[in-house]
């Protein structure tokens, strides 16, 4: 009966609410910079699941093969190039951390306070339980987009606005050419040098 | 207001959003390791991640960004990686210049 009345969409979105809220503060707490890696790790995937529960299963997807398997092998590399034994643990002094959280928890008070204020926010939409997630289909209509067809908005107000206005080729280009540019230049940055103090020889 | 029986709406999304955005603001202000300073800029970029999803879910609302949303998401996912892919780069010519990683030691440019 208890368990009849549970809507089970929200009983998953605190599931993974409270794990990516949780692993975030182990990150913000824990000094020890591989445990951090492994904090983030898990509040990243449990996001990855906040994003399916909301219907963007392709950006959920997206979410798990860019953050968690290649930004965070980027940074697991980067802890295990820098772990010396006196940089593993770094303690943040005190009397930062009594202003941090000050400053951040007024923040973070204005911030909640803001998102109840608008009624169309914290209303729940009606047609709700009529929706199916696993119906919402978004990778051919996201490709679309990518090159310039928006397949999801036929219905724009005049040809001109229809024939590419709402696509995103520019950006995607855009990105493409940035992507390119910082391969160069992290490449370019995090080669093998020389060290400077070092005595010529 | 009962939280597991009630549905779920846009501002239980932001107040996730909410949560990891100034967890990853004070993670960057406090912490000295360069390399935690970049895990916050991650936790920031991905409370707003959520909050673009959210608004754009036809499943909380019945008004919504549509497929905007998620095309920001997108957008941000891989600007996302590449900052780090930058950052991690520096940090790396950092410790191999100064044999450091701690910021407070960065202080070449100081007057």
């Amino acid at each position: 009966m208890l368990l009849a009345a549970i809507n089970w969409h929200s009983f998953f979105f605190l599931f993974f609410a409270l794990l990516a809220c949780g692993f975030a503060v182990g990150v913000l707490v824990s000094s020890n910079i591989v445990r951090m890696a492994f904090y983030l790790v898990m509040s990243l995937s449990a996001t990855a699941g906040l994003f399916f529960l909301a219907g963007a299963e392709f950006v959920g997807a997206m979410q798990l093969m860019i953050y968690v398997g290649g930004t965070m092998v980027l940074l697991i590399f980067g802890v295990m190039l820098t772990a010396r034994e006196r940089f593993i643990n770094m303690q943040t002094p005190g009397g930062q951390w009594v202003l941090a959280a000050a400053a951040g928890g007024l923040f973070f008070f204005i911030l909640v306070v803001n998102a109840f204020q608008v009624p169309d926010w914290n209303t729940p939409n009606p047609g709700q339980d009529q929706l199916a997630i696993a119906e919402s289909k978004t990778t051919t209509q996201i490709g679309a987009a990518f090159v310039g067809v928006r397949l999801d908005r036929p219905e724009a107000d005049n040809a001109t606005q229809r024939a590419g206005m709402s696509g995103y080729l520019l950006p995607f280009e855009i990105v493409s050419v940035h992507l390119l540019v910082v391969l160069i230049g992290a490449a370019y940055l995090a080669r093998a040098k020389r060290r400077v103090d070092q005595p010529e020889s | 207001m009962n939280l597991l029986t009630d549905p779920i709406t846009v501002s239980h999304y932001m107040v996730v959003g909410a949560v990891l955005f100034v967890v990853g603001l004070v993670c960057m202000g406090t912490k000295r390791n360069a390399l935690g300073v970049l895990m916050g800029i991650e936790l920031v970029l991905n409370g707003a991640n959520i909050n673009f999803i959210a608004f754009g879910s036809k499943y909380l609302r019945a008004e919504t960004l549509g497929l905007d949303g998620q095309l920001i998401a997108l957008f941000v996912i891989v600007l996302a990686a590449a900052e780090a892919a930058v950052a991690l780069a520096i940090a790396l010519n950092f410790y191999n210049n100064h044999s450091t990683i701690d910021v407070d030691r960065a202080d070449d440019l100081k007057g």
